[in-house]
């Protein structure tokens, strides 16, 4: 604990965050990084992007014990100087908070290792708002949206206020509630692809509550959920523009929404 | 040895259910009914959680003496003139029953409702001696008349609708007049009720499931909406009650505080309508009951499960809420699970009861979504123990090739962290590059099953870690 700052003279000091990019985010959709370092250093942060892979999650699920212990050793050591660990998903942040630990529950040396890394571990829009005390962001976007609640920041972390605070400190934005927005999208993570048709008949029924929302938005804190309901939306031919939260907060939305091609083209 | 599976075919049930119009309809109304039910319950009773806890913990106790209360348990039922039988499998149970059913001469066994019973595969069992099954609770009634397994633990043909039944009724109710109205649910109720009740009086021998079963006064407990279970206990000269080993709990204090939280979490009701106790044979003095009362008693691989992190599975109160909150169950229904239990509990114990090799898609078969978690009344933490499946599996080799390969390759290049950023660098720069006229992909080699039913968006192009360094560098140059 050596980095944190001591009382008396580091109380201003910037609190040192680790940016845990998430493999989708490195790899699909880079802006939503940018834009998680826009909102981290509006409320005071000082980010850094240590060297990293993957967190181990689709090991994990599948399971793979050993696989998914060796990429959390990694992640562990990547991220051990700093303060806080935030990422810009809820799903690869539970992963942290609340798998680790058991990951290594029977590893009396990393345990402890992995039990600070949880501790300080947080979803990009809660560590704004519950730790940061963010309440309101400097951005501006115009229109309607609605919201949807991915499954592991909603039931493993509690995500499901904040960044709905967040989007209603913005004057420009309306936010429209569908119908069971805290129900599965069916993404899953390798689910989508082993048992495809079953997924692909929740995310229909997810695109019918996003359709009758009637907002031209689509927004969540997760890029796996946000590709999956983006390419059924898309596969249906309704124009809904999609992005992650954290771009519409950050008023970073120059990049075409997920799934759209820079000069939109007549499909 | 128990009831035929096809839960190795979990993907052509659940492509099938998905393609059946019907069905898709009727599982309209689990999502509908049960969800809100519920929730207005639970919001209604200021200690719910509170109760959930005691529930997991009134569970947790019994399980970790459970030898002691199943000792008690006999004791108290033998002292009140009862019998009870210990099973160690499906065929076990089934000779039990069968002998008990031959000593009374029985004919006609009428059934409550009990899903061990579908277990064990009583009611072909009972049939192939000469001896006629009545299920009288209407939904099992109805089902029986198909020939199906309940798609659902506590409304078992919730995938039907009136209009099955009502064809179901003038198939095989051919004594009634073939003119008859049917056309709504009520007379469909009517009829079965009427036709029920020539049965309950025939009856020689019924056969009940259990919700607890009581160590400190050998009581069997059950609860109905439809007063069924009363009769198919009170009205023959011999009662059986079939009951698996994890039903256990200590004190009728302890049944009170869990009957609490099942009605709620199953129906939205604060208590089901028929809460049943019965203890013994009926006594000198006794209005009615049953002259020999029977309890047989099944493990057929639970206690296998003690000491492992499966026993959380046994706190299992039945009482529905994780399927009706599941959206595979949903999506896909009961029967496409292919054994009794069906949805996230089903998930978990199908493969500690027929084995991981035949049930193994069901545990792989989730979003891990975590709903069912969020309601269990007694907190069995559902998707962790689907996980250990997952593990399991893994361990064995079970796990499919394809998806086996996949992860080796992944974790290589994860475990490589330079090596990874070329590559993916690499990749993301063609993937992007491929996908800029559309933005997105209508078909991907590597992901047909993605691709099937939506479209892949395009990456950006460029990897967050690779701009990183580039615009860090621009800055700090
Ligand atoms: S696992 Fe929990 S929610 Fe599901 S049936 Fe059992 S007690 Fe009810």
């Amino acid at each position: 604990m050596s980095d944190l700052p001591s009382q008396g003279e580091g109380r201003r000091a910037k609190p040192r965050v680790g940016l845990f990019i998430t493999c989708l985010v490195d790899l699909m959709r880079p802006s939503v990084g940018f834009a998680a370092v826009k909102l981290l250093e509006d409320a005071g942060c000082s980010v850094e992007v240590p060297v990293q892979t993957c967190c181990g999650q689709p090991a994990y699920n599948s399971g793979d014990r050993g696989t998914s212990r060796d990429l959390a050793e990694r992640m562990i050591e990547a991220f051990r100087g700093f303060e806080y660990v935030v990422a810009p998903s809820g799903s690869c942040a539970g992963m942290v908070r609340k798998h680790y630990p058991e990951l290594f529950e029977d590893d009396p040396n990393w345990l402890p290792k992995a039990n600070a890394l949880a501790a300080k571990t947080y979803e990009l829009t809660s560590f704004l708002v519950d730790v940061m005390g963010v309440t309101a962001v400097n951005a501006s976007f115009d229109g309607a949206v609605t919201y949807h609640d991915s499954c592991s920041g909603l039931r493993e972390l509690g995500v499901k206020a904040q960044p709905r605070k967040l989007l209603a400190s913005m004057p420009g934005v309306t936010l429209v509630e569908m119908n069971d927005s805290d129900v599965c999208c069916g993404f899953g993570g390798t689910f989508a692809v082993k048992y495809s048709d079953i997924s692909g008949a929740i995310v229909e029924a997810k695109a019918k509550n996003i359709e009758a929302a009637q907002a031209p938005t689509l927004l969540a804190g997760d890029l796996g959920c946000l590709m999956n309901m983006a390419g059924r939306l898309s596969r249906e031919g309704k124009p809904i523009a999609v992005r992650h939260v954290a771009e519409v907060l950050a008023g970073m939305t120059d990049e075409p929404p997920i799934g759209t091609a820079k000069e939109p083209r007549s499909a | 040895m128990t009831v035929h599976t096809t839960s190795p075919q979990f993907k052509q049930n659940a492509t099938r259910a998905l393609g059946d119009a019907q069905l898709q309809k009727a599982l309209g109304n689990v999502k509908q009914g049960f969800i809100d039910k519920r929730q207005k319950a639970a919001e209604a009773l200021p200690e719910f959680e509170a109760l959930r806890d005691s529930a997991r913990d009134i569970k947790n106790h019994t399980l970790e003496h459970l030898d002691l209360y199943l000792e008690a348990y006999e004791e108290k039922v033998t002292a009140s003139g009862g019998h009870v039988h210990f099973a160690r499998n499906a065929e076990d149970a089934r000779e039990i029953i069968l002998g008990i059913c031959r000593e009374a001469g029985a004919k006609t066994v009428t059934k409550g409702k009990s899903m061990i019973s579908e277990e064990i595969g009583i009611n072909h069992h009972l049939e192939a001696h000469g001896i006629r099954p009545v299920e009288t609770d209407l939904g099992e009634y109805i089902i029986q008349l198909r020939n199906e397994m309940p798609s659902h633990i506590i409304a078992p043909a919730v995938h039907l609708n009136a209009t099955q039944v009502e064809q179901d009724f003038r198939r095989v109710h051919r004594h009634l007049d073939a003119k008859r109205d049917l056309s709504e649910p009520v007379q469909l109720l009517t009829e079965a009720r009427s036709v029920l009740r020539e049965r309950f009086l025939a009856a020689d021998v019924g056969i009940t499931g259990a919700n607890f079963l009581v160590a400190e006064t050998g009581t069997s407990i059950i609860v109905t909406n439809e007063g069924n279970g009363d009769l198919t206990q009170i009205l023959p000269k011999t009662h059986i009650v079939l009951a698996s080993i994890e039903k256990l709990v200590p004190t009728l204090e302890d049944v009170s505080q869990l009957l609490r939280v099942l009605a709620r979490s199953a129906t939205g009701q604060e208590l089901s309508v028929y809460t049943t106790f019965s203890t013994g044979p009926r006594r000198s003095g006794d209005a009615d009951g049953p002259e020999n009362y029977h309890v047989v008693i099944l493990d057929n691989g639970r206690s296998s499960m003690l000491g492992t992190s499966f026993e959380e599975m046994l706190r299992c109160i039945r009482c529905g809420a994780c399927m009706n909150h599941c959206p595979v169950y949903h999506a896909v229904g009961g029967h496409a699970y292919g054994w009794v239990y069906p949805g996230p509990m089903g998930a978990v114990l199908t493969p500690s009861l027929i084995g991981v090799d035949k049930a193994g898609h069901l545990p792989n078969a989730s979003t891990f979504c975590g709903r069912c978690e969020s309601v269990c009344p007694v907190r069995i933490p559902l998707p962790k123990l689907m996980r250990h499946w997952r593990e399991r599996e893994f361990e064995r080799h079970l796990t499919p090739a394809t998806v086996r390969s996949g992860l080796n390759l992944w974790g290589f290049f994860a475990k490589r962290p330079a090596l990874y950023r070329l590559a993916t660098r690499a990749a993301m720069g063609a993937m992007g590059l491929a996908g800029r006229r559309h933005g997105r992909f209508a078909w991907l080699p590597m992901a047909k099953g993605w691709t099937k039913h939506r479209d892949f968006p395009a990456p950006q192009g460029e990897t967050f870690q690779a701009r990183w360094q580039r615009e860090r560098k621009d800055k700090t140059a």
